[in-house]
């Protein structure tokens, strides 16, 4: 037994650290805010250059077949950096659910084109997790109709949209005539989200039924709580950092203890969910019967625990931590945003109790 | 990561696993600290010479004489709390006085007490915590002058758990008063029996005397009975504050105490509702539930680093402070549950088993604020861990 990371994934997890710090700042993060196309297409570049799209897609495929777990360290690391890239959706939550029944002809057609970065996929699952008034698909003809809302990773016109129908994932071609799809407004401006319109359009059923959406929200909420365990230990450090620079009543403000407190609560909070985090990603790929569940806890509580950090994290920053001079306020975003995405914490937990036969 | 234990710890389980089916029976009860019965002696015997208790201290001393691992101590503390059965003996003794001997002690010292410690023929108390020195520890004002072959002791000492029943006490004494504070102490063991000592029970808000306070008036010691120098008690005492933190807040009680909250839940109704139906005590219940995940995982973490012999850093410094903070909201909530009921604290027709929990939500308290405060931790998890500037020390000396 072992409880730790191997040494192939420490590699990697510093590997893709490196290459953001090398890339993205708070000027870039800022800048893309204002719609600077020009940054989303050279930071999907570096990222398709490592090969991070790949990252769970079998290596027939192109892709380099790592698992959960990797996909989580990487995506750990993209919350630290806030990187306005697609990621959750396309490269994590679109192969699980094209992998879920291995040999179909979907995965055939578009896994290979997701590896190379030729095209992106675009997933939404609020139909699945909970319906809204203002959205909703309907089924006439074969074809499909509605709004499918808070769309991952349609920000760079997707080729592939994967959504939810009745009890099956379906995959549509953005090239069909009738799809329509817009960004909508959100906090976290580093991660657009999208409403796709759907005017009778044709569409294909991707194998595995309400299983196969399970396993797909599940790697996609393991993802969510990584983006937040790496954005909340980014503002756990810039914070600390900026309390042993800024001095007030002649001393650094690091040095007293109310300050320092603070900051001792959040990373003893914030601790342990690294090793939750670790085995919820592994439960995925290696212990199903404990995946699923792991999948909610880990959603939920990092998205308590990381509302904290991002809160306090500010206080530490004092007036600061309020301007949008130091960007701290993309990450406070960045978290805020993935909390609600794919249920909020009483609705996943709500899940885990059900999971564990507590609710009827 | 990779979760799966190899062929040869399956086959330690197995062995753990059929030693507790045949010998259960002869497990005494975990009890609060009084002095262990003959049938506790024996079942101690057995556990030592099966190596289910002092497995790492070597045979010489009485002890199993196992190679330190990690992944089996744990198959052990697994196997036995899911069959319910206490493990060996727990004390200070062992867990603190062992150690430091076998670390310190002089040969002499480790033939003297050490078998006699694990197998529970002397039980030992810690005299540590004084009236003015708590969190400063370092400031204990208990002094020791020397006369001949002999060391006169005098002061006071408290929170010293069952000083009542104890032969032994391990004692940090000042003997140096002009040297700086934490160059000027020596540890002594003392028998409890010497003349001029006194034990008064310290009643605690549970309602009973969890600890003492131990007064010193005139007390003769011999010179032998120092481990370590003269004015090295605080180095020698560290080795074992080590060993006290890991023991605070283990994550297996935590998890005892979850699995209880359920069982509770599938059983207590109220207006004829299950409590494990009601959505807003099942929502309390699953953050609890992830937090105590949580800290399983961490120790599981610290169980790879330690066997790894890697220094784990911050997981290792959170452990006191967050779960002694579980261990007291997990009471807490099961008081809740139980409502009105949650607050008896005595005998009751509706009493549904509240006086514990209250017993455990008002001890944890304790426990959240002794063996270094939640606000001391937060200053190592700061200063250690975060690399915050340290606590301004005064420099003076002897205070």
């Amino acid at each position: 037994m072992e409880f730790a990371l191997s040494e192939e994934q420490e590699i990697l997890s510093e590997s893709v650290r490196k290459m953001l710090e090398d890339n993205i700042d708070v000027d870039l993060l800022r800048n893309h805010s204002k719609g600077d196309d020009g940054i989303r297409a050279n930071i999907r570049q570096l990222v398709v250059d490592m090969g991070l799209p790949g990252i769970l897609i079998p290596e027939e495929y192109g892709g380099s077949g790592l698992g959960v777990l990797e996909a989580a360290l990487i995506g750990e690391e993209f919350g630290r950096y806030a990187v306005p890239t697609p990621w959750i959706g396309n490269s994590v939550m679109a192969p699980t659910a094209l992998l879920y029944e291995k040999g179909n002809s979907l995965s055939e057609k578009w896994l290979p084109l997701i590896a190379s970065g030729e095209i992106t996929a675009c997933v939404s699952l609020t139909e699945a997790i909970g319906k809204r008034s203002t959205a909703g698909l309907s089924l006439k003809d074969s074809k499909v109709s509605g709004t499918a809302i808070f769309g991952l990773d349609g920000e760079l016109n997707p080729r592939i949209i994967i959504t939810v129908l009745e009890d099956n994932l379906i995959l549509v071609d953005s090239e069909s005539p009738g799809v329509t799809i817009s960004e909508i407004p959100t906090i976290d401006t580093t991660r657009p989200v999208v409403e796709v319109v759907f005017d009778s359009v044709d569409f294909e059923i991707i194998p595995g039924g309400k299983d196969a959406i399970q396993k797909t929200i599940g790697a996609g909420r393991v993802l969510l709580a990584a983006d937040i365990l790496g954005a909340s230990a980014n503002m756990i450090n810039s914070a600390v950092e900026y309390s042993l620079e800024r001095k007030q009543f002649n001393r650094v403000i690091g040095s007293f203890q109310s300050v320092k407190h603070m900051c001792a609560e959040m990373a003893a909070d914030l601790e342990p969910c690294k090793s939750l985090l670790w085995y919820a990603a592994y439960a995925q790929d290696n212990i199903q019967e404990e995946g699923d569940l792991l999948s909610c806890h880990v959603k939920a509580h990092l998205s308590e625990v990381g509302q904290d950090t991002a809160r306090v994290s500010t206080q530490v920053f004092g007036g600061m931590g309020f301007t949008d001079l130091l960007g701290m306020h993309y990450w406070f975003k960045r978290i805020g945003l993935n909390r609600q995405i794919l249920g909020g914490p009483e609705k996943v937990r709500q899940e885990a109790a059900r999971l564990q036969g507590f609710l009827s | 990561m990779d979760l799966n234990a190899g062929p040869e710890y399956k086959s330690f389980r197995d062995e753990v696993v059929t030693f507790l089916k045949e010998n259960s029976h002869m497990a005494g009860k975990a009890r609060t600290p009084v002095r262990p019965n003959q049938e506790e002696l024996e079942w101690q015997k057995k556990l030592i010479k099966n190596g289910y208790a002092a497995r790492t201290i070597p045979s010489e001393y009485g002890g199993f004489g196992a190679e330190s691992d990690v992944l089996k101590s744990r198959i052990i503390a697994e196997e036995f709390s899911q069959s319910s059965i206490p493990m060996g003996m727990a004390n200070q003794g062992i867990s603190m006085l062992v150690p430091t001997l076998l670390e310190l002690g002089t040969d002499e010292q480790k033939k003297s007490w050490i078998s006699k410690t694990i197998s529970g023929e002397v039980i030992w108390c810690q005299g540590y915590s004084e009236p003015g020195s708590g969190s400063d520890l370092a400031s204990l004002q208990t002094k020791a002058i020397v006369d001949g072959d002999e060391f006169i002791i005098n002061g006071q000492k408290i929170w010293t758990s069952g000083a009542q029943i104890s032969d032994m006490m391990f004692c940090l004494v000042r003997t140096e008063p002009d040297a700086p504070k934490h160059k000027g102490i020596s540890y002594l063991l003392i028998d409890m029996k010497t003349p001029g000592i006194e034990v008064r029970p310290l009643m605690t808000m549970t309602g009973h005397a969890e600890f003492n306070e131990v007064f010193f008036t005139d007390v003769r010691v011999p010179k032998s009975q120092i481990v370590g120098k003269r004015g090295e008690g605080w180095y020698v005492a560290n080795a074992t504050l080590t060993h006290e933190r890991g023991m605070l807040g283990d994550p297996n009680q935590s998890a005892t105490r979850l699995k209880e909250i359920i069982d509770l839940m599938q059983q207590e109704t109220v207006n004829g509702e299950k409590l494990i139906d009601n959505p807003v005590y099942l929502d309390r219940l699953m953050r609890l539930q992830a937090r105590v995940l949580s800290m399983s995982f961490n120790s599981l973490r610290l169980l790879t680093a330690s066997h790894k012999k890697l220094d784990a850093k911050m997981a290792k410094l959170i452990v006191k402070l967050n779960g002694c903070q579980l261990n007291h909201d997990l009471a807490g909530f099961a008081i809740d549950l139980l409502g009105e009921l949650g607050t008896i604290y005595g005998k009751s027709n509706h009493d549904h088993g509240s006086g514990k929990w209250q017993w455990k939500y008002m001890f944890d308290l304790g426990l959240i604020i002794g063996g270094g405060t939640a606000q001391i931790q937060k200053n190592i998890i700061s200063e250690a861990g975060l690399g915050m500037p340290r606590e301004p020390k005064p420099m003076v000396g002897g205070k």
